[in-house]
């Protein structure tokens, strides 16, 4: 089971790993997955006056497919509008990845994560969410530089 | 026997710590087999012929030499494909010979899949198993083993060595239970030859698995021993011809037979030296790795072999420091590197959390490893794990004081 050569640049060269402001009212944060699972993901974006996504940060626990996903995403979100990332689909990040079958439940992960972190920095400007449950991270994260 | 590394390990050509899932052969080995593929060509049962006759002298010398390691009479070894062989036969063997004085099996959930799915086999068939748990440092309770065996208990399977962690169970002890139960004890001992002492003139075993790709050999050809005295009957899984005094028919596989022999010859010889060095490499990377912050061992570390050391990684997970650790060949128990995506049953079965099971390496030595692998190991372990930290979010919670176990997690 040899790891695609992209899966691999991601760990090597990552980008945008970090953290965001939580407290920060532009900051939309969505925790997904659990510790039991082997996969958690934390994803943040920083949405701009204009509607877009003008910074997005991630940090992974999960394997080399999982940390791949959540950077990838990362990348594709910004600069979008909320909408169009919402239009993101996993599969596309799967394919983007070539990931094997047994590893695609990774970019479903990743997928949650944006949608968690959009549902949540929506609900910080007191918009309706559109029903999807995000966990409130537990904590308050200094932002690094 | 040291092999000198001259270029920097990489993912094509690693660093192997992974003794445990195989071994290479031993070049002495691999000399001894040879001629018996093309000139020694002979089917061992042919009796009328030089061919068979010398074939059938190698498969004889060999099969004392493997009784030689552990102490037994070369008649009470029969040649299996392996120690999964073995292991079938052993345990289904004997129940089916005995399943009139009873229908009651014991064995450990820390135990091979051979061994667990032959039991699961069984109680289809209408056996009744009861599965042990070990302490949390993987070793049986000899009074919970005792308190376990009935009146209408025929057999008990335990593991000397164990794989993932490497723990030696008390077998003596053990079987000495079995004993005045009258309860038959089988010990898969693949993991354990050339490992640790195994005397079988002493020990209370009635049937014990070998491997031979565990100690140099090849893969494919492993043993059984029965004993004689007093004597153990199985019933046969592999009919056709009667080899091995009725208890596994098929012709036998010369080459791989002689390998084992040799295998086993230079493990006994070799055994006791060889186990000191690989105890101070094993030593020095544990040392190296210990002023890493939130490392655990799995399982016992003074009833362990010198060979293995399974460690847990708090806060990250062990398919991407695999990954990560690019020029080193290891295992983990993570569930990402199963494709069932089910963690370490074995350290499940310990009491460890699911994210300390996810978060397992097994780094396991063997002859040809060197001082110089472990340093590189090190060191790359070291650089790894402080990047994939920097990459998790659980070690962000962890360093902010938050109570991992207290979060809800979103349910996915």
């Amino acid at each position: 089971m040899a790891y695609s050569d992209k899966v691999l640049d991601h760990y090597e060269n990552p980008r945008n790993v970090g953290t965001l402001d939580t407290a920060d009212l532009d900051v939309g944060t969505g925790m997904v997955g659990a510790p039991a699972c082997g996969d958690v993901m934390r994803l943040q974006i920083k949405v701009g006056n204009d509607g877009r996504i003008e910074d997005a940060r991630f940090k992974t626990y999960g394997c080399g497919s999982a940390i791949a996903s959540s950077s990838l995403i990362t990348e594709w979100v910004k600069g979008k509008t909320l909408s169009q990332a919402l239009e993101i689909k996993n599969s596309q990040i799967a394919e983007e990845l070539a990931l094997p079958p047994v590893k695609v439940h990774c970019s479903v992960l990743a997928e949650d994560a944006i949608r968690a972190a959009i549902a949540d920095y929506q609900s910080k400007q007191s918009t309706a969410a559109e029903g999807y449950v995000a966990c409130d991270p537990p904590y308050v994260v200094k932002a690094t530089a | 026997m040291q092999t000198i590394k001259l270029v920097q390990p990489t993912s094509e050509q690693p660093v192997y710590l992974d003794y445990s899932a195989t071994t290479p052969v031993d070049p002495r080995v691999a000399d001894k087999m040879i001629p018996y593929l093309t000139r020694d060509f002979g089917n061992p049962a042919s009796r009328s012929h030089h061919f068979g006759w010398s074939a059938e002298a190698a498969v004889e010398t060999a099969r004392e030499q493997v009784a030689a390691l552990v102490r037994a009479n070369p008649k009470e070894i029969i040649w299996t494909s392996g120690a999964t062989e073995s292991n079938n036969l052993a345990i289904k063997g004997a129940a089916r010979f005995y399943l009139k004085k009873g229908r009651h099996l014991v064995t450990v959930k820390t135990e091979h899949k051979a061994v667990l799915d032959s039991m699961r086999e069984l109680e289809r068939e209408g056996f009744e198993i009861t599965y042990l748990t070990p302490e949390s440092n993987g070793l049986l309770d000899v009074e919970k083993f005792a308190a376990a065996l009935r009146p209408d208990t025929i057999l008990a399977s335990v593991m000397f060595v164990n794989n993932e962690i490497g723990v030696i169970q008390d077998i003596n002890a053990l079987g000495a239970h079995c004993r005045q139960h009258g309860v038959i004890f089988h010990v898969d001992a693949a993991q354990a030859t050339g490992k640790v002492e195994i005397n079988l003139d002493k020990l209370p075993v009635d049937l014990m698995s070998f491997s031979a790709h565990k100690t140099y050999g090849p893969k494919g050809i492993g043993a059984l021993y029965v004993r004689r005295k007093p004597r153990i009957r199985i019933e046969a899984q592999m009919h056709g011809g009667g080899h091995e005094r009725g208890m596994r028919s098929g012709t036998l596989a010369t080459h791989q037979i002689v390998g084992m022999g040799e295998a086993y010859r230079i493990a006994r010889e070799e055994m006791h030296l060889e186990n000191a060095r690989i105890g101070r490499l094993r030593d020095k990377l544990l040392i190296g790795l210990s002023d890493l912050e939130e490392v655990f061992i799995n399982g016992d570390l003074q009833q362990r072999i010198a060979h293995n050391l399974n460690i847990s990684f708090n806060y990250v997970e062990g398919e991407s420091l695999m990954m990560a650790m690019k020029g080193i060949a290891v295992s983990s128990g993570s569930a990402c590197t199963s494709s069932s995506l089910e963690p370490s049953y074995v350290l499940r079965a310990l009491g460890r959390p699911d994210e300390l099971a996810h978060s397992s390496i097994r780094f396991t030595l063997g002859r040809y490893t060197t001082e110089q692998e472990i340093d590189y190991a090190i060191g790359v372990i070291k650089t790894q794990i402080q990047k994939l930290r920097g990459l998790s979010p659980l070690w962000d919670m962890f360093k902010a004081g938050v109570d991992i176990n207290s979060v809800q997690w979103a349910a996915h």
